[in-house]
């Protein structure tokens, strides 16, 4: 008897608990009267927000279906765990932003709609314009799963105040000679450390955590991750070796880089150079300090870029997808693609012009917006990204913590780095 | 009265004698019962929702591969039990775990004990000391986390202050070793001034008159300790003990900000690697299933804790 009536007591329980697992996972019913949209992204700078918001505006007063849309910062760190977590809790955006290390898992599994159909369709798009390499991680089957919002190639910001007085060379005049390579680029930040007793050069966003952010240093190398079909492991290559040798030597030796445990701000004037990727410019103050904007230094396989990804993608369990995606075509039309370049670098092949991109682009010269933009978009590779990267990432970042040792043993380290993930690259 | 005098009279009470008149269901006890059931209703249905079905939840994720991005929720029945096993890095991530907690829960009542009978004494300014001790407890904890994130940096104030002593201070953050001892140390001094307050309260029920017979008989203040203070406070430090420990089994803020796990998996603890396994890799019927591995190891210790008990600690009944 008493048994009975507990496991009637568990039944119910799992009832409500199946009941609430089907709230939380997905396949929400479209809801009536005008919709509210969310966009989760990773900014939550002003001036990014200003715009994004100024569009929002200008759609809903031709779209009375649409009574709000709201723009969701979520921190850049945990952008993605947070993403995916509200998407687990039931509470999905009905747009997100996706960074390219994390396209392979949501462009495959299914979780967006696609939106070719749906911009091919907008009036005025020109759909054809967008370039096909920015489109290619995100489409599968020839099915476009989100629209290549920013592409932005990665560059190096000068403190040239500090580099000046630190009696260095500036990159610009490195150029100029033809001398802009690692080697001076990492002589030059370390003499200006030492001169000035601030960093020499930040690699921004690695931290001796963000381990992919380094792709912009041993691609000069011709080192990669993996391979190009993401089955093998490349931190073992002599390329990489000879990187993260250099990377090592420039760190505990000639102390170009802040050693691990050490922060510095390049934009608060901490730092001589930062590699960082345009969209960082709203950062600079005006009146703050010289700067420059130059692309990466060439490596011992000569020039070469690297470039950051972005997608918008639309959530296929949102209740407004339709109202969405047509959201997502007026954001990216070609008007307001063109405002938005002044901050994220558009896949439109129209707009990929310096004179195009300097008219949204104050703070930075056409010769910078073709050197380091253009080029680097037309040239540049792909910031390491594969399937079930989080779980990649967190494997290469254990291993390589005993590589930010002062007297670390660079190729066992790597090799063991290839030891730990390479039964994942093999899934 | 009788036991069975009282089951007649409950008889007598339910089947009046013909004729009689029945006596009103809305009696004044049961008024009292549903008064007391209204009063522990809400904590009732709170624990229903909040404890009992997340955990029921729980270990039905457990039997399943939730796929969150492709929406798939598939029941694998003890497949993700039997991962366990195979999985490379739980050895690892439990040996951190108990290395944590026997540091923390040592250093924690260790040091609680040490400034509760110091701060016991009776001079002047011991109500500054104790409020001193207790702030950190209602700081937040993610901002405290930050402030000795700071200080352990490289060039943070903890080595500009061993700098100022003329030693070379380590990387504290990113040495295999002395990563888990910052977390600790960050941890019990964080949660110090709870157990502290705890154990005043306690010396404080000492009888002033056992001490005062002790040293009559001629026994000093460290015998003292051990033969009236000890036994006398060991039903709080057996209370303490069991909140320490299961505290320190779920430690996550301090090591997702200070640690993030690293350097390697030296500080990657039960609770952070079942945040990894779940929302970092969307592993959610794996994670779900580690968190019922922590349950079980809570459970246990708690458990053994209790039946110690009767060992150690001392009751005057």
């Amino acid at each position: 008897m008493r048994a009975g009536k507990a496991l009637r007591g568990v039944a119910v329980a799992l009832a409500g608990a199946l009941a609430l697992t089907a709230c939380g996972g997905g396949g929400e019913a479209a809801d009536s009267g005008p919709a509210k949209l969310r966009m989760t992204v990773w900014s939550a700078n002003e001036a990014h927000l200003k715009l994004f918001n100024e569009i929002a505006d200008e759609y809903r007063k031709n779209h009375p279906d649409v009574a709000e849309i709201k723009f969701d910062p979520l921190p850049f760190d945990t952008y993605t765990t947070t993403l995916t977590t509200q998407i687990a809790g039931g509470n999905a955006p009905d747009l997100a932003w996706i960074f390219e290390n994390s396209a392979p898992d949501f462009v495959a599994s299914g979780a967006l709609l696609p939106v070719d159909e749906t911009l091919k369709k907008a009036e005025g798009y020109q759909y054809d314009d967008l370039s096909p390499a920015t489109l290619r991680l995100w489409q599968d089957g020839g099915k476009l799963y989100a629209y290549p919002f920013s592409t932005s190639p990665f560059g190096v910001f000068v403190n040239t105040d500090l580099v000046k007085k630190a009696g260095q060379k500036t990159p610009a005049e490195l150029i100029a000679a033809g001398q802009w390579t690692w080697d001076n680029a990492l002589a030059t930040a370390a003499a200006t450390a030492g001169k000035s007793g601030k960093a020499g050069l930040v690699i921004r966003d690695f931290d001796y955590k963000g381990w992919d952010n380094l792709s912009t240093f041993w691609t000069g190398w011709g080192a990669q991750a993996w391979s190009e079909d993401g089955k093998s492991c490349g931190f073992g290559s002599p390329e990489m070796v000879d990187a993260m040798t250099t990377l090592h030597k420039a760190i505990f030796t000639g102390k170009a880089l802040p050693g691990p445990g050490t922060t510095a701000d390049f934009f608060a004037g901490d730092a001589a150079m930062t590699i960082t990727q345009i969209s960082r410019a709203s950062l600079l103050k005006e009146g703050g300090f010289g700067w420059d904007l130059v692309p990466l230094p060439a490596g011992p396989k000569g020039d070469y870029a690297v470039v950051g990804q972005a997608g918008l993608g639309v959530l296929k369990n949102s209740p407004h997808a339709k109202q969405a995606a047509d959201f997502l075509a007026f954001l990216t039309n070609p008007t307001n693609s063109a405002k938005l370049a002044q901050f994220f670098p558009p896949p439109r092949q129209a707009q990929l012009t310096a004179e195009t991109l300097a008219k949204t682009n104050p703070k930075l010269k056409p010769e910078q917006l073709q050197k380091v933009v253009i080029d680097g978009i037309t040239n540049g590779v792909v910031k390491p990204n594969h399937a079930g990267q989080a779980e990649l990432s967190q494997q290469v970042r254990a291993g390589l913590d005993p590589l930010w040792q002062p007297n670390a043993d660079v190729k066992a380290v790597l090799d063991g780095v290839c030891a730990k993930i390479q039964p994942l690259l093999a899934k | 009265m009788s036991r069975t005098d009282t089951r007649a009279g409950r008889v007598a009470q339910t089947r009046p004698a013909p004729g009689r008149t029945r006596r009103p269901w809305w009696t004044t006890r049961r008024r009292d019962q549903l008064t007391g059931y209204l009063f522990v209703a809400p904590q009732l249905l709170g624990s229903a929702v909040f404890v009992i079905l997340p955990l029921i939840l729980v270990v039905w994720y457990s039997l399943h591969e939730w796929n969150v991005l492709a929406g798939t929720f598939d029941y694998v029945g003890a497949d993700n039990y039997t991962a366990l096993a195979d999985d490379p890095n739980l050895g690892p991530v439990l040996r951190s775990t108990g290395v944590f907690s026997v540091g923390l829960v040592v250093g924690n009542l260790a040091l609680a004990l040490l400034l509760a009978v110091l701060l016991n004494q009776k001079l002047r300014g011991t109500i500054l000391f104790r409020t001193l001790f207790f702030s950190p407890v209602v700081v937040s904890l993610v901002a405290w986390t930050i402030v000795w994130g700071f200080l352990l940096q490289d060039n943070g104030g903890i080595n500009g202050l061993l700098d100022t002593l003329g030693v070379d201070g380590p990387n504290w953050l990113r040495g295999e070793g002395t990563a888990m001892v910052s977390v600790i140390v960050v941890q019990v001094f964080k949660n110090v001034g709870l157990n502290m307050v705890l154990f005043l309260a306690a010396l404080q029920g000492v009888p002033a008159e056992l001490y005062e017979a002790a040293e009559v008989d001629g026994a000093g203040r460290l015998r003292q300790f051990w033969r009236i203070t000890v036994p006398l406070i060991s039903p709080t430090i057996l209370l303490t003990s069991i909140i320490t420990v299961v505290g320190s089994l779920q430690v996550f803020a301090q090591i997702a900000v200070l640690t993030q796990g690293g350097p390697g998996t030296s500080t990657t603890v039960l609770v952070y690697y079942l945040y990894q396994q779940a929302f970092q890799f969307h592993h959610f019927g794996y994670g779900a299933t580690l968190s019922i591995v922590l349950f079980a190891i809570v459970l246990a210790l708690t458990v053994l804790q209790w039946q110690m008990r009767r060992r150690w600690v001392f009751h005057e009944s």
